[in-house]
């Protein structure tokens, strides 16, 4: 296995408004987790956790602080060091606690649209999609469209799609928040797999502490601020 | 994969309407392009159709077509006594309007010049040409009239004989063709009392009048019908046709014909030009810049559409940005409905209004060069349109798939 991290994030903060309207959502948080680590973070509503999971996904970036991908310095500040939408489409995958699946493409083809954005072939993108579902349990459902399949059904199509492209990164915010807690537990179990099996690094925001013993790190952020347990 | 199609796919209903109004849409300004288009080919059949080379008409007017011309009937003879000029015929050429079947019926009645010309020229979908110099008449089809019906126009009863086809005067009435006695008789038609009481006047101004003192016997002559007074001369003509012989020089015989005192002479083009820069340019002008106008329309509406159309996918388009989608993936998904709706659309307008125009009361002509032009404009609105719906999804930002 390589020897840098998965992801690494170093000191990161996000201001929002200036002046009397600042707003510190996020203030100096690091985290590194390496390949095939799982880690859990935790926080009360407002503590910034979906800030930091924005920052590190390239999606909304920080206003200091550093953030490395497989070894590779992808963010400093609000510089970025590389095609941020490229850098996401073949390094990060995303889980959220709403499913967020394309409405108008089946579930083989909303993991399939992953695979050919990252350059394979159709006929290669529908194997690949038609195993990853079947891996997940839910191959024979890949011609629905989303709204004819359950909650939880929905939430492994999407972890389908983040492990499409084989990521370094997997983000998940809540992804157990719409799941009873029997099924709650089989995603979560299904993410330490996938972090375990595949090498890479998995970050899941959660409210679930029932669920903490799959995880191999725990964080936690309060007030925009983070700490390991 | 094609992200167009599945999400019309996936919302085929609501594409078929939106694509269905925007195709009665197109039809509209298609039609308006038609309906400009049979404006000048009706203003201008008569003229191609009719095969005169040149039209002799009233001194300083634009007759018989742009205004009203009087001529007299030996002005016939006299054109064709002038080198070049192979035949003339007679032009009698006014609208009436009477009712049949309690609703009114406009024809545009034209003489031809029997026996020279029977109508041969004229395009029949049913009969025939005229058979002899008095009481048959062709019509066309737009005034509804039958094969073998018979009409009363005046004091004479018109039997039909031949339907003719898209013969339209200007105006947009049907043509109905006559011998050219037969259309004086039903211009010049007065009741019998208006007859009577004209004769009687005729009489009492004989009386006051030095002739009529001299050599009363004159008087007797007065109260004869007009067309047995040798003083009264024959009822006029409202135009002279004139065909060349083979090889005789367009430009001398107009000149020759332009010396003479009484009449102006115009040649066919210029009886066409007339006619576009006279009696129909505003009308022309006005369908012209309407059609425009609608062309303007229909690319707001479309844009509108296409924006709305994007902006129920936004959610999606952020999605496809967060899992990084390049820009060319949305901005295709985008384009290509717009195409989708565009073609279809145009397609639809086409097909609908195959249907639809033949029932409008005035010619619509559809030009195959008008609808490729149709096409090219609908092609750009398209794109055009679409890039609004483009502008927006450019400025979402992923983070929207999140909330």
């Amino acid at each position: 296995m390589d020897n840098y991290y998965a992801i690494e994030a170093i000191n990161l903060t996000k201001i929002y408004g200036s002046g009397n309207t600042e707003v510190i959502a996020m203030q100096s948080a690091s985290l590194q987790l390496k390949r095939g680590e799982i880690a859990a973070l935790l926080g009360p509503s407002g503590s910034g956790k979906s800030t930091f999971l924005t920052a590190v996904g390239l999606i909304n970036p920080p206003t200091s602080g550093t953030v490395t991908i497989g070894g590779q310095l992808v963010l400093e500040g609000q510089q970025s060091q590389s095609n941020l939408r490229s850098f996401r489409r073949q390094h990060i995958g995303y889980v959220f606690q709403k499913s967020n699946l394309i409405p108008f493409l089946t579930a083989l083809e909303n993991v399939q649209i992953s695979l050919e954005l990252n350059g394979n072939s159709k006929r290669e993108s529908q194997d690949k999609a038609q195993q990853l579902l079947d891996e997940l349990g839910i191959g024979e459902r890949s011609d629905n469209l989303p709204s004819m399949l359950s909650g939880g059904q929905q939430q492994r199509v999407a972890v389908a799609r983040a492990l499409a492209n084989q990521p370094n990164v997997i983000l998940a915010d809540e992804p157990t928040a719409a799941l009873d807690s029997k099924r709650g537990r089989q995603v979560m179990e299904l993410f330490a797999q996938v972090a375990h099996s595949r090498g890479a690094g998995v970050i899941v925001v959660t409210h679930d502490h029932r669920a903490l013993d799959v995880f191999d790190t725990i964080y936690e952020m309060e007030d925009g601020k983070m700490y390991q347990k | 994969m094609n992200l167009a199609a599945r999400d019309i796919r996936h919302n085929l209903g609501r594409f078929a309407l939106t694509t269905f109004g925007v195709g009665m849409l197109l039809m509209v300004v298609m039609g308006m392009g038609g309906i400009y288009r049979g404006i000048v080919e009706d203003a201008t059949l008569l003229i191609d159709k009719i095969g005169a080379d040149l039209w002799i008409v009233q001194k300083h007017t634009r007759g018989p077509f742009a205004e009203l011309s009087q001529v007299p009937s030996n002005l016939t003879q006299r054109a064709l006594s002038v080198p070049g000029v192979l035949s003339t015929r007679d032009f009698i050429y006014h609208t009436i309007q009477r009712v049949r079947n309690d609703k009114p019926l406009r024809i545009a009645v034209l003489g031809l010049s029997w026996p020279t010309d029977k109508g041969e020229w004229i395009p029949l979908i049913s009969g025939r040409p005229l058979g002899q110099n008095h009481f048959e008449m062709i019509a066309d089809e737009s005034l509804g009239l039958q094969l073998g019906e018979t009409i009363k126009l005046g004091k004479d009863v018109y039997l039909v004989v031949g339907i003719s086809q898209s013969m339209i005067s200007s105006n947009g009435d049907g043509i109905g063709f006559f011998t050219v006695a037969d259309a004086q008789a039903i211009q010049s038609d007065a009741a019998g009392e208006a007859v009577r009481l004209e004769r009687a006047s005729r009489k009492a101004r004989g009386e006051r009048s030095e002739m009529g003192l001299q050599q009363p016997s004159n008087l007797d002559l007065a109260e004869r019908p007009s067309n047995e007074l040798p003083a009264i001369s024959r009822p006029q003509l409202t135009a002279v046709m004139v065909t060349l012989a083979p090889g005789a020089d367009l430009n001398q015989v107009t000149r020759t014909f332009s010396g003479w005192g009484d009449v102006s002479v115009f040649t066919k083009s210029g009886q066409r030009e007339l006619l576009l820069k006279g009696s129909v340019e505003k009308i022309r002008r006005q369908i012209g810049l309407f059609k425009i106008l609608l062309t303007v329309i229909a690319a707001v509406i479309m844009a509108l559409i296409l924006y709305t159309l994007t902006l129920d996918k936004i959610h999606s388009i952020a999605l496809l940005k967060l899992i990084g989608a390049p820009n060319h993936v949305i901005v295709g998904l985008i384009m290509q409905q717009a195409l989708v709706l565009g073609v279809l659309g145009f397609v639809i307008a086409y097909l609908l209004g195959q249907k639809v125009f033949p029932l409008f009361p005035r010619r619509v002509i559809l030009l195959e060069s008008d609808l490729y032009q149709l096409a090219f404009i609908v092609l750009v609105i398209s794109i055009v349109s679409s890039l609004l719906g483009i502008w927006k999804a450019m400025r979402v930002s992923p983070n929207e798939a999140l909330s």
